[in-house]
C-alpha cells in the first residue's frame, strides 16, 4: 500500500511543485527526479503484488494486469522526462515558448502521469472515466503549446473529438450502474469493478451489451480506432515531441486497458445469452479496420510525426483485434504487444524529436542523411523503424507472431488480411524511412545535442524481449492472461 | 398499461422538456439566446435532481442538485455570456444550412434512441423506461448540434448540453452516481469549460475568426 501511495502522490505533489518553479533548468531536473521516484514506487508495488497477490483496498485494485501497465507507464514517463529536459531547453533557446509556458508544460506533464496512474489503479468505473477525461484535459493545452495556427487547430480537434467520445463512455458507465442496481446485493457498489466482476453473470445482458457499445466508442476514440482516429495524427504532429512519446506510448494503452476491463464484465454478463462473444466481435471489427486503414495511410504521409502516429493507430488496431479474438494465446500476444509497442514507439518519437531538430523541420522530404550527420540519431531511427515494422529479433515480431498464430487457429481467413496489412505497413514505413536515414547530407546540417540513452534502453529491452523473454516477465504476463482470458498460456 | 406514480409522471414530463430545450438549442441561431436556452436546460436537470432527492429521500442528491444548478445553470452560462461579450459576438447570427432538415434529422434521432432502448424497456423497470431514451436523445442531439454548427461557441454549447443529458441519465435512471464520481465529473466539466474559454481566445488569435470551417490546415489531402 505504501508503494502505491508513493507512486500516486509523487506526481500529485510534483504537479503543484512544478507549477511554482520558474527556472527552466531546475524544473527539468525536478521533473526527472519526480518521475524516477514514481518509477521506484511502482516497481516496489509490482514486487509486492507479484509475491502477495492482488491488492484491493481503499478504492484501488491492483492485479497482475494493471500492475504491469503501471510499471510500464512510470518507466516510459521516466525515460521521456530524461529526453524532455534537454529537448525542451533547446525549444526554449529557440524562443518558441516562454518561461510561463514551460511551467505549464512541466506541471501538466506530472498531472498527465497522475491521471494515467489513477485510471490504471482505481477500482471504480466512474473514477476511471474521470481520470481518462482528466488525461485529455491535462494534455490539451500541451498540444497547443507552440501557439501556431496548426497547433491550436490540432488541440481543438483533440479536445472536441475526445470530449465527445468520452461523453459516450460516460453514458455507457451510467448504463452499467443502471444494470448493477438490479443485480448487486449492495447497489451503491455498482461502479466498483471488483464487485461487478464477481457478480457479472447476474448483470442484465441486454443492458450490458448496449453499454459496451457506448463504452467501446467512447474509450475507442482515445485508443485511436478508425473512424474515430482523426484527432490522433494532428495532436501527435503539432504538440511538443515528449508529449507525442507519452501520448502514443501511454495514453492509448490506458484507453485500451479500460476497454479490456469493460469487455471482461460484458463477457461475463453475456455468457448465457445468444451472442456471448458480441464484445469480442465488435473489438475485432474495429481493430482490423483500424489496422488496415492506418497501414494504407502510412504511405501518403508528409510529416514524420504524423507518419509514426498512423503507425500507432495500426498497432493499437492490432491489439484491439487480438483482445477481441480472446483466448489465452491472443491475449498473451496482445499484452506483450502493448508492452513492446509502448517501448518502441516512445523510443521512436524521442529519436524523431532529435531528427526534427537536426533538419529544422518535420517534413519527411526535407529530412535527409541522418546517419551522415549524426550517426546515433540515424541508427536510432533505423533500428526503431526495423523494430516497429515487426522484424525479428525484436519483441514486436514475437507478439505479432503470437497474434497471427492465434488468428490462424480461430479465424484462418482473417490471417490473410493481417499479413497483407503487415506487408503494406512495412512498405509504407520503409519507403519514407530509407531516404531519411541514408541519402546525402544537406549543406550546413549540423548535429544537435542529443541524449540517446532512453532510446538505447527502450530498444535494448525490446530486443531482449524478442530474443529471450525473462521467466519472471512471462510468468507475470501469464497471470494477466489468466485474469482476462480465464486460463493461462504457460 | 402500466400506471405511473405522480413523481414518475413529473420526471418524465421534465425530461421531455429537457429534450425540447435541446431542440431549441439546435434551432437557435442567436448565440446569446442559445446560452439562455442552455441555462434553462441546466435548471431543468437540477429540478429533476431535486425532485428525485425529495422522493427517494436521498440526501446526497440535494447536493448534486445544487451543484448542477450552480454549475450548469449559472456559472457556465455566465462564463459563456462574458466571453460572447468580450469577443463581441452579441449580435452574431449564425446560418445553419438546411434548418428544417436538421430538425427532422433530430426527430429521427429521438426515434432511434427509443429503438435502442427498446430491449431495456421490455424489462419493465417501469420508473425509468422513458428517461433513458430521452436522455440518450439529448446526448445525440448535442452531438448533432456540434456537427451542424460551424461556430466555436455553439459547438461548446452542444458539448455542454450532451453533458446535461448524461447528468440527467445518471440522476433519473440510477438515483445518481456515487458522490465521489459525481464530484469528479463536475470538476472535469468545470475544467473543460475554463479550457474552452482559453481556446476561444487562442483560436481567434490564430485564425482571426471563430468559424471552425477555417480550421482546415491539417488534412490528409495533398496540398501545397
Amino acid at each position: 500500500m505504501e508503494a502505491l501511495i508513493v507512486t500516486l502522490s509523487t506526481p500529485a505533489v510534483g504537479a503543484l511543485l512544478l507549477a511554482l518553479v520558474s527556472n527552466v533548468t531546475a524544473a527539468g531536473w525536478l521533473n526527472l527526479m519526480l518521475s524516477g521516484l514514481s518509477l521506484g514506487g511502482s516497481v516496489a508495488l509490482a514486487l509486492g503484488v507479484l509475491s502477495a497477490g492482488p491488492l484491493t483496498r481503499h478504492g484501488f485494485h491492483i492485479d497482475a494486469f494493471n500492475v504491469y501497465l503501471v510499471v510500464l507507464t512510470t518507466l516510459v514517463g521516466f525515460t521521456t522526462s530524461i529526453f524532455s529536459r534537454p529537448y525542451m531547453l533547446h525549444v526554449c533557446a529557440q524562443r518558441k515558448i516562454s518561461q510561463r509556458h514551460m511551467r505549464l508544460y512541466h506541471s501538466m506533464y506530472q498531472v498527465f502521469m497522475l491521471t494515467l496512474l489513477l485510471a490504471l489503479t482505481i477500482d471504480n468505473l466512474g473514477g476511471l472515466w474521470v481520470a481518462v477525461e482528466g488525461a485529455t484535459l491535462a494534455t490539451v493545452l500541451l498540444v497547443s503549446l507552440y501557439r501556431t495556427p496548426e497547433a491550436v487547430e490540432a488541440a481543438w480537434k483533440y479536445f472536441i473529438l475526445c470530449g465527445v467520445g468520452i461523453a459516450q463512455a460516460l453514458f455507457g458507465t451510467v448504463l452499467i450502474y443502471f444494470a448493477a442496481q438490479h443485480a448487486l446485493p449492495d447497489p451503491s457498489q455498482g461502479l466498483t469493478w471488483t464487485v461487478l466482476h464477481t457478480h457479472c453473470e447476474s448483470l442484465h445482458p441486454t443492458v450490458m451489451a448496449i453499454a459496451f457499445v457506448f463504452l467501446l466508442v467512447g474509450y475507442g476514440t482515445k485508443v485511436g480506432l478508425v473512424p474515430l482516429h482523426n484527432w490522433l495524427p494532428d495532436a501527435h504532429s503539432e504538440g511538443p515531441t515528449p508529449m507525442s512519446a507519452v501520448l502514443s506510448g501511454l495514453l492509448l494503452n490506458v484507453a485500451l486497458y479500460a476497454v479490456v476491463r469493460l469487455k471482461m464484465l460484458t463477457d461475463g454478463a453475456l455468457a448465457g445469452s445468444d451472442d456471448p462473444h458480441m464484445a469480442g466481435h465488435l473489438m475485432m471489427g474495429f481493430g482490423l479496420v483500424s489496422f488496415l486503414v492506418a497501414s494504407l495511410f502510412l504511405h501518403r504521409q508528409r510529416d514524420i510525426k504524423r507518419m509514426f502516429s498512423y503507425s500507432s493507430i495500426e498497432h493499437m488496431g492490432l491489439m484491439t483485434f487480438a483482445f477481441g479474438i480472446g483466448g489465452p494465446l491472443a491475449t498473451f500476444g496482445a499484452l506483450l504487444h502493448m508492452l513492446v509497442h509502448s517501448l518502441t514507439k516512445s523510443a521512436i518519437f524521442i529519436t524523431v524529436g532529435h531528427a526534427a531538430h537536426i533538419a529544422g523541420t518535420q517534413t519527411i522530404d526535407r529530412i535527409r542523411g541522418l546517419i551522415r550527420t549524426q550517426p546515433s540519431v540515424g541508427w536510432g531511427l533505423l533500428i526503431g523503424g526495423v523494430a516497429i515494422a515487426g522484424f525479428p529479433p525484436f519483441g514486436i515480431f514475437t507478439s505479432e507472431f503470437l497474434v497471427l498464430v492465434a488468428t490462424m487457429q480461430r479465424w484462418p481467413w482473417l490471417s490473410v488480411a493481417l499479413l497483407v496489412g503487415l506487408g503494406v505497413a512495412f512498405a509504407g514505413l520503409f519507403r519514407h524511412l530509407h531516404p531519411m536515414v541514408y541519402g546525402a547530407k544537406p549543406e550546413g546540417q549540423e548535429p544537435v545535442p542529443a541524449n540517446m540513452i532512453p532510446v538505447a534502453v527502450h530498444l535494448g529491452l525490446v530486443l531482449w524481449l524478442g530474443i529471450a523473454s525473462p521467466a519472471f516477465l512471462s510468468h507475470w504476463l501469464d497471470q494477466a492472461t489468466q485474469l482476462i482470458a480465464g486460463s493461462g498460456l504457460l | 398499461m402500466l400506471q405511473l406514480s405522480l413523481t414518475e409522471q413529473i420526471v418524465s414530463v421534465l425530461s421531455a422538456v429537457v429534450l425540447f430545450s435541446s431542440f431549441a438549442l439546435l434551432a437557435q441561431v442567436r448565440l446569446v439566446a442559445a446560452v439562455h436556452a442552455f441555462a434553462w436546460q441546466g435548471a431543468l436537470v437540477a429540478a429533476v435532481t431535486a425532485l428525485m432527492a425529495t422522493v427517494g429521500s436521498e440526501p446526497h442528491l440535494y447536493f448534486s442538485a445544487v451543484l448542477t444548478l450552480g454549475l450548469k445553470a449559472l456559472l457556465i452560462p455566465w462564463m459563456l455570456h462574458r466571453l460572447i461579450r468580450r469577443l463581441a459576438l452579441d449580435r452574431h447570427v449564425e446560418t445553419i444550412p438546411y434548418p428544417a432538415l436538421v430538425i427532422l434529422f433530430g426527430a429521427g434521432l429521438v426515434l432511434f434512441s427509443y429503438w435502442v432502448v427498446l430491449p431495456i424497456e421490455r424489462l419493465g423497470f417501469a420508473a425509468t423506461r422513458n428517461v433513458i431514451a430521452l436522455t440518450l436523445a439529448v446526448v445525440l442531439l448535442g452531438l448533432l448540434m456540434m456537427v451542424v454548427r460551424r461556430q466555436v461557441v455553439s459547438q461548446v454549447i452542444g458539448f455542454m448540453s450532451m453533458e446535461n443529458g448524461l447528468f440527467l441519465a445518471a440522476v433519473a435512471a440510477t438515483k445518481g452516481m456515487p458522490m465521489v464520481v459525481e464530484l469528479g465529473v463536475a470538476f472535469d466539466v468545470l475544467v473543460a469549460a475554463v479550457l474552452f474559454g482559453v481556446f476561444f481566445l487562442q483560436i481567434r488569435e490564430s485564425i482571426d475568426s471563430l468559424d471552425v470551417d477555417r480550421l482546415n490546415r491539417l488534412t490528409e489531402a495533398e496540398t501545397e
